[in-house]
């Protein structure tokens, strides 16, 4: 019998914000069909590292699994990407597993993305509705709309975007790619654009769409796809346009 | 009374739809959700929502829609709340679309529909394959505004442990735990609406997300809350196997014209593009001209377990057969199905637009869950509502798909203002409940956390979810055997003994994921039992419940709720009749038009 293949893996552990961040590297059994999630899940039932010591289970966030709840984004190898996608067999091994860097630390590889939250809040990414009751229907969509719209609409909120800018760091307030997507999608919609002006405004606030650089990393590294900088080309004429209206009715 | 004040557990489509009713009406709402509400399970939902809206001419209505609902549901389901949801449906596809969620559109900008199992008509509305990711968005963002004007206050990151019942067995908050600090905490309330979803775990692999273990359902259950149908369960007849989930391939793409189909020959060799016509079988348009591909999924199950167990005719002897769409043009595709195809083609490293894909049943839902009354969502203890797939009232013994996006929307949309009005109604709030009645439900819920990290046995957590995710996914979904079942429930009797002596790998108190699996963990394995003896007792085969020693419906013995309530300890389970004023039970079956 030939010797069950092995996979390695190192991962980044920091036991909270205020602990010291260290390596440790398991060796697990192979599988067809691996993903980085399955290497977790091995690693959580036998919790001992390569070298024979214990340890304890790695903390992640994970849902659907299915690439499509956005909660399992982390640095693999060096990638931003999802956990449930990156299927072992693919990767490079020792496979690299790190929580993402530009979101603050909760333990291991789990993060909080709070802010991106709080920048739809900012952009007010919804459509103001009257209310819930019987209003009858909503306004006629072209389909060149929704075709143009739905893509943007599939924003799972997992922050590679924001991961890979070089504009997001510690010095500022970069709202990213994505929640600039979120505006371009909303006022798009007929009953959206009645609102667009207050999105756009907020748009050229500090940390709006002033500040992206045009490093175009964000568009690559989108799991979903998104055409996320012609939405931001988007965006920026239209801000443009309303602060140049603004200034000549002045 | 001053303002008072709504909890809603559990941040999807029914939750966020009860958060939005209830904060319109300028009453607030604390929404606690173990994941960011944008990340729940609602997301994975795929094909669509139905509706009645006759927007293809075929002479649709919400009548017809209410009599294939309570005939796919082989006429379990109480029938007036049903018939008020299918009248409904057409106003919510109507918000819906106001609320700007991006529905596929005709030439003219109207919405689009396509067929779904259990009905010869065009009904479902969608996007894309992501229908449920989209409706999810448009309710969280409508939860946004209202959280930006100080409305909703949300606790992300917090786990149900416990309702906290006064001394009357009336609800008067719940107790959680933050999964960061582990801290246990208690939030007054007057009236708590749960939406905790569905149940996936307890059978190891499903379709269903990682949160959807069915702990919040089961706590409550042990509080006295009775749950009712737990043995329906619904199995996906398409899905792709995989060891740490089963990934849905919506029937949306029978929907658009998907065929399922196996070479006639077993040992057929031949790429599947080469196999001719004449050597495919479509078992199930030959079994059931009428529906076809499109029969219910507890039929289509079945055929395909017939098909692999019995027939023989698995692709290459294995658990699988053909969900072929190669056929279909790639610009119809790419509109219509791209989410799924993508799935797919990711996992499995094949375009399903070039080669047929690969899938076998999976557990997918739940039909059973906490038993709510026929009118407003309310449970059996007072100031406890449930919305959603974690209550039982709206698919009887099978759920047509793109039936549970609309029962979650209108079932979250009557619990809101339900739970509003009884809340209105108290004569003394949660405000003027004695502080003791909160520190002791903390104390408990502490002390409980206290001994299970401080367990020293030679169990571990994960090999007795793997065993308890295996005996239910053999014994318990499919076919049902009642010398099975019996065996079935005496390994769940020993999996919770065995529990007890479980150790914990991680004993820290930030972020314990442990911790919280072990909890999660226990109550599963009692919700296990109300399933597997829901099972066990009833001697019939009803829709996704199917025993083969009891092939036939029995309606004389068996047309009936089951209602479990735990009683001292032990599951005690009763039953009641089904409200069938509207439609008398008929036979079902789908080899011929109804």
């Amino acid at each position: 019998m030939t010797e069950q293949k092995q996979v390695i893996v190192r991962i980044k552990r920091q036991a909270s914000p205020k602990e010291a961040a260290r390596w440790e590297e398991f060796s697990l059994s192979w599988r067809p069909s691996m993903n980085v999630i399955i290497c977790l899940r091995d690693i959580a039932e036998n919790p001992v590292t390569r070298g024979g010591k214990k340890t304890t289970p790695v903390s992640y966030d994970s849902n659907c699994l299915e690439e499509i709840c956005g909660s399992c984004a982390m640095l693999i190898n060096g990638k931003a990407r999802m956990a449930c996608s990156a299927l072992v067999d693919a990767l490079e091994q020792p496979i690299r597993i790190e929580p993402l860097s530009k979101f603050p630390l909760v333990r291991d590889l789990a993060v909080d993305r709070q802010f991106m939250f709080e920048s739809l809040k900012r952009v007010k990414a919804w459509i103001p509705i009257d209310g819930t009751y019987d209003l009858g229907e909503g306004p006629r969509v072209s389909p060149e709309i929704q075709e143009a719209g739905y893509p943007l609409s599939n924003c799972i909120s997992c922050g590679s975007c924001l991961e890979v800018c070089p504009q997001v760091n510690e010095n500022s307030k970069f709202v990213g790619a994505a929640i600039i997507s979120q505006v371009r999608l909303f006022n798009m919609h007929p009953t959206g654009a009645m609102h667009a002006k207050e999105r756009l405004t907020a748009l050229m606030e500090p940390g709006g769409i002033q500040d992206c650089a045009n490093a175009q990393n964000c568009v690559k590294a989108c799991p979903k796809g998104i055409p996320l900088t012609e939405s931001i080309a988007e965006v920026n004429r239209a801000a443009w346009k309303q602060a140049l209206l603004g200034w000549f009715v002045k | 009374m001053k303002q008072p004040k709504i909890i809603v557990v559990g941040g999807g489509l029914a939750g966020l739809m009860a958060t939005i009713r209830v904060a319109e009406s300028g009453v607030p709402v604390d929404l606690f959700s173990i994941v960011p509400v944008k990340r729940s399970h609602s997301v994975c939902a795929q094909g669509g929502i139905n509706a009645a809206k006759n927007q293809k001419g075929e002479g649709d209505t919400t009548a017809k829609h209410f009599d294939d609902t309570i005939y796919g549901g082989d006429f379990l389901a109480n029938q007036p709340l049903v018939k008020r949801m299918c009248e409904a449906a057409p106003g919510i596809i109507d918000l819906l679309d106001r609320m700007g969620v991006m529905f596929n559109r005709t030439p003219e900008g109207l919405l689009d529909y396509r067929r779904f199992g259990g009905t010869l008509y065009h009904r479902t509305a969608f996007a894309g394959a992501t229908t449920g990711q989209q409706l999810l968005y448009a309710l969280d963002e409508q939860v946004r505004r209202h959280e930006s004007e100080g409305k909703v206050k949300k606790y992300e990151g917090f786990t149900f442990l416990s309702a906290v019942l006064d001394d009357a067995g009336v609800c008067r908050g719940i107790c959680a735990m933050d999964l960061r600090s582990m801290e246990v905490k208690t939030f007054a309330a007057d009236a708590v609406i749960f939406c905790t979803g569905g149940v996936g775990a307890i059978f190891g692999r499903s379709t269903n997300s990682v949160v959807c273990t069915g702990s919040a359902q089961s706590a409550l259950f042990q509080q006295g809350v009775d749950y009712a149908n737990g043995e329906f369960i619904q199995v996906h007849p398409t899905a792709i196997p995989g060891e740490d989930k089963l990934r849905l391939m919506s029937e949306s793409a029978r929907g658009e014209g998907g065929r399922v189909w196996v070479p006639r020959n077993p040992l057929d060799k031949r790429p599947a593009k080469t196999i001719p016509e004449a050597d495919r079988f479509y078992f199930l348009e030959e079994w059931y001209p009428k529906y076809g591909n499109l029969v219910p999924r507890d039929i289509a199950t079945r055929a395909i377990h017939r098909i692999v167990f019995q027939e023989k005719l698995g692709l290459a002897g294995q658990q699988a057969v053909y969900l072929d769409v190669s056929h279909i043009p790639r610009e119809t595709l790419d509109r219509k199905l791209e989410g799924i195809l993508e799935i797919y083609e990711k996992f499995l490293g094949v375009d399903p637009r070039e080669e047929p894909m690969k899938v076998f049943p999976g557990m997918h839902y739940t039909m059973g869950g906490m038993w709510v009354n026929a009118e407003d969502q309310a449970t059996n203890v007072p100031g406890i509502y449930a919305a959603g797939e974690c209550e039982y009232q709206y698919h009887g013994a099978n759920r047509l798909g793109a039936n549970s996006l609309m029962s979650c929307i209108f079932g979250g949309g009557l619990a809101g203002p339900a739970a509003l009005k009884y809340a209105k109604n108290l004569e003394k709030g949660a405000d003027s409940t004695d502080s003791s009645v909160f520190s002791r439900e903390q104390k408990k819920q502490e002390a409980k956390n206290q001994e299970l990290i401080s367990r020293e046995g030679s169990e571990n957590l994960m090999v007795i979810w793997r065993e308890l995710g295996d005996t239910m996914t053999e014994h318990v979904t499919v076919t049902r055997i009642n010398k099975n079942l019996e065996k079935a429930d005496a390994k769940l009797v020993e999996l919770a003994e065995r529990f007890g002596r479980v150790n914990l790998s991680d004993r820290t108190m930030w972020s314990n994921q442990t911790l919280n699996f072990a909890r999660e963990l226990g109550n599963m394995l009692l919700l296990a039992r109300v399933i597997a003896l829901g099972a066990l007792a009833r001697n019939e085969s009803r829709g996704a419940h199917y025993k083969p020693e009891f092939p036939e419906r029995d309606d004389a013995n068996w047309l009936k709720t089951t209602r479990a309530k735990y009683v001292n300890g032990e599951i005690k389970l009763t039953y009641e009749q089904v409200d069938i004023s509207q439609i008398p039970p008929r036979a079902r079956r789908y080899d011929a038009a109804k």
